[in-house]
């Protein structure tokens, strides 16, 4: 590869994808994803892929858990709606410990809401959106490039935690198309499907970690003959209801995932230095949140941003560490408020934490996030 | 009997749809229907899924129902069965109807509740922009089939039967006066009554398969559509390339709603 | 940063027109962002496609200060000039926008009716139309967006597309 060219958000993720070795996309047609299942049926076929457009949103899911036991990096696409009917199956495959990404291009809900207008709504949903207990991987790109590099991110962390993955692309990254240079295929690295450790002979459980906390279950069809359940299971993979069994397997699914939240924990930091103010900011809105920034910066205020690519795991220790050295922190957001309950959270009362939310289906404006700034800049501190 | 014009919210005129789309002929057809039968419009509702079809219920002066994607049936179910004095019209789309709708569709179609569902078949995903449908034949180029279809579409008029609809039609927006009859009878069928209709999209369907514009897409189903008679007289090869319109199978079995009024009478409750 | 909307009915081609104009800027190694919005009607209603090119990373991917408004129907000039201002240049079809107003730099061209005189359709509209803009903006080279159409349309129909932008381009 290594090319420049003009390229739509949805797109690059559906590119990146591939690139990270997605043989097999399984999805329905909705509003704003649909560029990445059309992109798939051109392209998949080309590198060997299979593309299916299934009966709806469930299938849509169902399918690519299917091919993904079976061998094939996998991903489906949707918004909103299918967000909502795919997130049983994404429970299933967090328990049953099945590699597989889901796009949810964001767009205001609820229901059928705006289907061609930009949100960032579904941030508590993508962490709790289906029933138990179960941790969650989200990744949210913010510019067009990003959303190849986020796909590769995706579909790796899906396999090396083998574990369901969410990318939360809004609308306005999604459909956008800006210029991209793109990475040549060398420079990518893919983290292959993990193999099991032994045979049968020696041993051999589908469902016993490793030293990672993450088991190894074999392909189907490469003589291991395991078995897939979303009972609660023991390392044999059978069902199990031994109290103890139940509490070490919630136990290590989190496990697994919080033990490395520090590395997959992906951010930039700018105009940091000496800001008194800090907005915390993701996907679309954080590039306008930049542009603000960078206007305040220039009018003398002392504010900085990071911006959080990482949603979920929800980054503590970034905010904790954040809350200590500025005095107010500052969230805009497409919805009514989310993502700024976590940053409060996590500030622990250190910082003052305000929430911008922007819930009319368009974009801020960088003024919007500019006069905020400067509203939160003038309060008087008790 | 009233003017079918005054069923209409001419204040949410003109509707979104292309110039050329069928979906206007479809729904006048059902007004008419409606006006025909001197059906009460404050005892009729109408509801809807999610496409180009299901933008249809906003334009209706009626109580109207735009559902989520697929789910226009169970709604449906639900509102007979709260009232079962209430004419429940359901409009939906090849996808809605039987693609998420699937599951729906066959199991309002064996319960046999009085229900009138015309399908908008345009064999296309219109609002999502020509994306293949359940009902695209093969062959044809989609956004999702680049390289053509070549997974077989349902008929749904077979899957009606074999589900157990009780009244099942087929007509086309060229046929746009007797689609009209073919409505208002499935309206008085007491029973699951569907009626399949194909509508032209010259902007999604059409113009990606080189089918020429709405004139040219109405012309090729008048010439593929035929009475079910004429079309019985077909030699099986010739069956292949053409459709049968008209009342295609009825049947008598009791009525989903009717008989849980026996249930109730039974346990007492209608005292 | 040159900040460009183009507006109109869904169905002209405006939102194609906004890409092969990004795309151009792309070639001349420059950075570009498109964007648009638009409602559910796939021909009529308003849709608008929003074009940012720079030397550097644009963040902000909406138009802020338009600075060229293309407008080729009443009912886009009227949705989307909220924010114009006295700067701004409005450039509409004259046959279908009968009342530009927002800022007193007006550009009046019959695009569709030269679509239809000049190519004997009206569907090289939206080609005439970004002929005409890069005209009036200089944002990339004649050359460029020749190159650029010529990458996008299919080929049997270049000579055709070439020629629109021609006549676009000598319209000013």
């Amino acid at each position: 590869m290594s090319e420049v060219k003009l390229m739509q958000g949805n797109e690059a993720c559906a590119e990146g994808a591939i690139a990270a070795g997605v043989r097999f996309f399984g999805g329905y047609p909705i509003t704003p994803s649909t560029e990445i299942a059309e992109y798939m049926a051109v392209n998949l076929p080309k590198v060997g892929g299979t593309f299916i457009q299934m009966e709806d949103e469930i299938a849509g899911i169902g399918v690519i858990l299917g091919a993904s036991l079976a061998g094939k990096k996998a991903l489906t696409a949707t918004s909103g709606p299918g967000f909502s009917l795919k997130q049983e199956l994404i429970g299933y495959a967090a328990i049953a410990e099945i590699p597989a990404v889901i796009v949810n291009v964001q767009r205001m809900g609820p229901s059928t809401g705006q289907p061609t207008s930009p949100a960032q709504a579904d941030i508590m949903q993508a962490r709790w959106g289906t029933h138990g207990d179960h941790p969650m991987i989200a990744l949210s790109p913010w510019t067009v490039r990003e959303a190849f590099d986020v796909a590769v991110k995706a579909v790796n962390y899906a396999e090396r935690f083998r574990t369901p993955v969410i990318i939360l692309m809004d609308e306005v990254v999604g459909h956008l198309r800006e210029r991209v240079d793109l990475p040549a295929a060398h420079e990518i690295q893919v983290y292959p499907r993990r193999v099991p450790d032994k045979t049968k002979a020696e041993g051999y459980k589908a469902y016993e970690p490793m030293d990672d906390l993450v088991p190894n279950p074999a392909n189907f069809g490469t003589g291991f003959r395991i078995h897939c359940t979303g009972l609660v299971h023991d390392e044999t993979g059978f069902p199990s209801g031994s109290p103890s069994v139940t509490e070490k397997t919630i136990k290590r699914l989190h496990e697994k995932i919080m033990r490395v939240q520090e590395e997959i924990t992906h951010y930039d930091e700018f105009f940091m230095d000496d800001a008194e103010i800090a907005v915390v900011a993701f996907g679309g809105t954080a590039r306008t949140a930049y542009a603000a920034v960078e206007t305040a910066r220039k009018s003398g205020q002392k504010v900085g941003m990071i911006r959080m690519m990482t949603i979920w795991p929800f980054a503590d220790k970034v905010i904790r560490d954040l809350a200590k050295k500025v005095r107010k922190i500052l969230v805009p957001e497409m919805n009514y408020g989310q993502y700024v309950y976590e940053v409060e959270r996590a500030a622990a009362g250190q910082a003052r934490v305000v929430s911008l939310p922007k819930y009319n289906a368009e974009v801020f404006t960088p003024d919007e996030i500019q006069q905020a700034i400067e509203r939160l800049a003038a309060e008087v501190e008790k | 009997m009233k003017d079918y014009e005054s069923l209409f919210r001419t204040n949410r005129l003109p509707h979104i749809w292309c110039p050329g789309c069928g979906n206007g002929i479809a729904m006048k057809a059902i007004a008419k229907a409606i006006a025909k039968l001197d059906l009460d419009q404050d005892k009729t509702v109408i509801v809807s899924g999610i496409g180009c079809s299901s933008r249809a219920s906003g334009y209706m002066d009626f109580d109207t129902l735009h559902t989520a994607h697929g789910r226009a049936l169970p709604f449906a179910t639900g509102i007979k069965l709260a009232n079962p004095d209430l004419n429940v019209i359901v409009i939906t789309g090849d996808g809605d109807c039987m693609a998420i709708g699937g599951n729906h569709f066959i199991h309002a179609c064996r319960r046999n509740i009085d229900l009138t569902v015309v399908l908008f078949n345009n064999n296309i995903y219109g609002m999502t922009g020509g994306q293949a449908s359940p009902l695209t034949p093969v062959d044809k180029k989609a956004t999702t089939a680049p390289y053509g279809t070549f997974d077989r579409p349902f008929n749904p008029c077979d899957v009606a039967k074999t589900a157990g609809a009780t009244y099942i039609a087929r007509g086309t927006a060229y046929h746009a006066a007797p689609l009209v009859d073919l409505i208002a009878q499935g309206i008085q069928n007491k029973g699951f009554s569907f009626i399949e209709t194909l509508v032209q999209c010259p902007t999604s369907y059409g113009r990606r398969n080189k089918m020429g514009n709405a004139t040219a897409m109405m012309k090729h189903m008048s010439e593929t559509v035929i009475p079910l008679t004429a079309y019985n007289r077909l030699s099986a090869e010739e069956q292949k390339t053409k459709q049968p319109s008209g009342v295609l199978h009825t049947d008598v079995f009791p009525e989903y709603a009717a008989e849980y009024a026996k249930i109730i009478k039974q346990a007492g409750g209608d005292k | 940063m040159q900040e460009i909307r183009l507006s109109g009915s869904g169905g002209q081609g405006l939102i194609t027109a906004g890409i092969i104009l990004a795309e151009a800027a792309v070639m001349e190694g420059k950075q570009a962002i498109q964007s648009q919005s638009y409602g559910p009607e796939a021909r009529g209603g308003s849709s608008k496609a929003e074009v940012l090119i720079d030397d550097r990373f644009i963040y902000h991917p909406k138009v802020v200060n338009p600075q060229i408004f293309l407008a080729m129907t009443q009912q886009a000039m009227d949705k989307y000039s909220n924010d114009l201002t006295s700067e701004s240049i409005i450039i509409v079809d004259e046959d279908l926008v009968s009342h530009p107003h927002g800022s007193q730099h007006i550009v009046k061209v019959p695009i569709t009716r030269l679509s239809k005189e000049k190519l004997g359709r009206d569907l090289f509209a939206n080609i005439i139309a970004l002929g005409l803009l890069v005209k009036v903006t200089g944002a990339v080279s004649f050359e460029t967006i020749q190159k650029a159409v010529a990458k996008r349309v299919p080929s049997a129909t270049v000579a055709k597309n070439m020629e629109a932008l021609r006549v676009g381009y000598e319209s000013v």
